[in-house]
């Protein structure tokens, strides 16, 4: 009987039939990565050799420091664009959502189960369909208001954030929110406490960790977008770090100077505040996606 | 009672006295409910409700930035279906191919890399972050570390086929047959080892472990407690990352702008790489609308598609939807 046969199977071959499945996982996932990190320290003359040596001869760290001074190539300016955008996102999302879950997590109001739907619904709904209209509210409202268009400036980019944070976010506030007992804000009101003090004094300490997720989810998707800055940015100068590595990679098609190894540097140096993250903050990161995960 | 808030039980106190404070107090609470929604409420009205029926608007009209907008009935959706857009049903085409390819084997090798981490093998942490590194790349950084590796000549992947014997491997990018399923597989690489997999670790979790020993203890195998025991339980989070797959996959668009161009010879000129360019390279809003709208009624129909079939293989517990 073949199931006898299974488990008469030796353990220990068992066994070692998943670590190996697992270390080649390991490998096919991290082998891109390990290959662009020994290319982001070849020099111009060894990136274009084959066969490709794995390590490189002599480790070109000064790769990493020529990626900010490049003629044509504004990597430092990038690099701070994407962090005043992504932060000042950052904000607006954490102060916003918490604005929004508050509101639909400790009030009663009419309608406000009704527009718990739509929020949830939103989730699925593809940023394509009202990129279009955004655009032109972007250009002709700023220029009836202020006589001047807001394309190819960051308001486009930065200002949506400020009003609900996205559905996620306000939906995973609000979840920890309506954990915490309603007993702690009516002592408070008993006591004379107005709805921003139950906020500030009561809730906001005890969501630290759903803050901390909505912060960390908040900082990636700002940082990695490509998107929106493809569509309202032109000035090389204003790019972030997204849009400037997409000018980079094809600025360097020169083939008689190779920046292959320059490209992988900056690609490193665009992951580093991801994966930094994700090593200070691993749990947050479990927690978030799960609870995205179990909102049925 | 506890739980009831402050309001019901002030209302229901029997005093007249307390009476008009109470009133007051509730139309005090209405007040501050819509007012700390009010940035969510606005941003919903400015940011998504308003443009979805602008866009809707605009899908029926020649709109040219800049001009004034011109009715033409149905005009754009004629011209999109009938393929008078000689890229629109190709287009369609190449997604439907990706997500074809992407949910299943995406979902599929998810599930695999989180059954692996759920073996109790010694340093799971290490494998778990070492999978989940590559979702934490931005989609820019890993299309330009791609291109490298696909590179014909001094690239990783026609070195490793080199070793093996093959003198001259592919041009990956650059040639038709292969683009596509280049894509497909850095899709996979960033996708794999994320949100779906920690999503699905978390389902196999929660499989309560006395029911996988009493399967045991009755003889089953390990690929029948496997069927028949932790498939069933954890087909809730199949279906979330069903759902969210779908649409991810739909979206495709960021990795052919940056590995491929959309080429060679549109061969992975995705529909969001359409609705791009006829709205943004061409500003042809108008047409451009009408293809947002498309593709909106094409992910609402397969994911209310998905929630009806769902009823007939989702297993919650208790009976009942969570």
């Amino acid at each position: 009987m073949p199931e006898q046969v299974h488990e008469r199977w030796p353990r220990y071959a068992a066994r070692g039939l998943l670590y190996a499945l697992a270390t080649l996982g390991a490998i096919l996932f991290m082998g891109p990565f390990l290959f662009a990190i020994s290319g982001s320290l070849k020099s111009a003359a060894e990136i274009h050799v084959f066969p490709p040596s794995l390590l490189p001869a002599e480790p070109a760290f000064g790769n990493y420091a020529r990626v900010f001074d490049l003629p044509g190539v504004y990597f430092a300016r990038w690099y701070l664009n994407s962090l005043i955008i992504t932060c000042a996102s950052v904000l607006g999302t954490v102060v916003s959502a918490c604005a929004a879950a508050y509101g639909f997590s400790r009030f009663r109001w009419r309608l406000r189960d009704f527009f718990f739907i739509v929020l949830l619904s939103t989730l699925v709904l593809p940023e394509e369909v009202v990129i279009i209209p955004k655009f032109l509210l972007f250009h002709y409202l700023p220029l009836a208001l202020f006589g001047h268009t807001w394309i190819d400036t960051w308001w486009p980019l930065i200002l949506p954030s400020w009003f609900g944070g996205g559905a996620f976010s306000v939906f995973l506030l609000r979840q920890f929110f309506l954990q915490v007992p309603r007993d702690l804000d009516e002592a408070a009101v008993i006591d004379g406490a107005n709805s921003w003090q139950i906020l500030w004094q009561i809730l906001l300490p005890l969501a630290q960790p759903a803050l901390a997720t909505v912060a960390i989810f908040s900082f990636l998707t700002h940082w990695n977008d490509f998107f929106h800055p493809l569509i309202y940015l032109s000035s090389v100068e204003s790019f972030p770090l997204s849009v400037g590595l997409r000018w980079f990679q094809q600025a360097a098609n020169d083939p008689s100077e190779p920046r292959d190894h320059l490209l992988m540097a900056a690609s490193m140096l665009m992951v580093l505040p991801c994966v930094l993250i994700f090593f200070t903050m691993q749990r947050y990161f479990v927690r978030g996606i799960v609870m995205s995960g179990i909102k049925g | 009672m506890p739980s009831q808030p402050l309001t019901d039980r002030l209302r229901s106190a029997p005093a007249p006295a307390h009476r008009r404070a109470a009133l007051s107090l509730r139309a005090r609470e209405e007040l501050a409910g819509w007012l700390w929604t009010s940035p969510w409420l606005i941003g919903f009205f400015l940011f998504v409700f308003g443009p979805m029926v602008a866009s809707l608007y605009l899908s029926f009209t020649k709109y040219a930035i800049g001009s004034t907008p011109q009715f033409i009935g149905l005009g754009n959706f004629v011209r999109a279906l009938s393929g008078k857009d000689d890229l629109f049903w190709p287009s369609m085409g190449r997604t439907v191919e990706y997500a074809l390819v992407m949910v299943p084997i995406g979902i599929g090798l998810s599930l695999l890399a989180a059954t692996l981490l759920n073996q109790g093998l010694k340093g799971t942490a290490v494998y778990r972050t070492l999978f989940f590194l590559p979702s934490l790349t931005p989609v820019v950084a890993a299309a330009v570390i791609w291109r490298w590796l696909y590179q014909p000549d001094f690239g990783a992947i026609n070195w490793l086929l080199w070793e093996l014997g093959v003198d001259e491997g592919p041009r990956w990018l650059t040639t038709p047959g292969t683009a596509l399923p280049s894509l497909m597989l850095i899709g996979l690489w960033t996708t794999v080892g994320g949100g779906a997999m920690v999503i699905f670790l978390a389902g196999l979790q929660s499989v309560p472990r006395e029911l996988l020993d009493a399967a045991a203890i009755d003889g089953a195998n390990a690929w029948q407690r496997f069927r028949n025991v932790t498939l069933p339980l954890i087909t809730p989070t199949i279906f979330f990352n069903l759902v969210i797959g779908i649409i991810a996959a739909l979206k495709v668009f960021a990795l052919a702008v940056l590995a491929t161009q959309g080429g060679p010879n549109y061969a992975t000129w995705f529909f969001n790489l359409h609705l791009y360019n006829t709205a943004f390279q061409f500003f042809e809003m108008g047409y451009a609308s009408a293809l947002a709208w498309i593709f909106f009624l094409l992910v609402v129909s397969l994911t209310y598609l998905n929630v009806r079939w769902s009823r007939s293989w989702v297993h919650y517990e208790g009976g009942e939807r969570a």
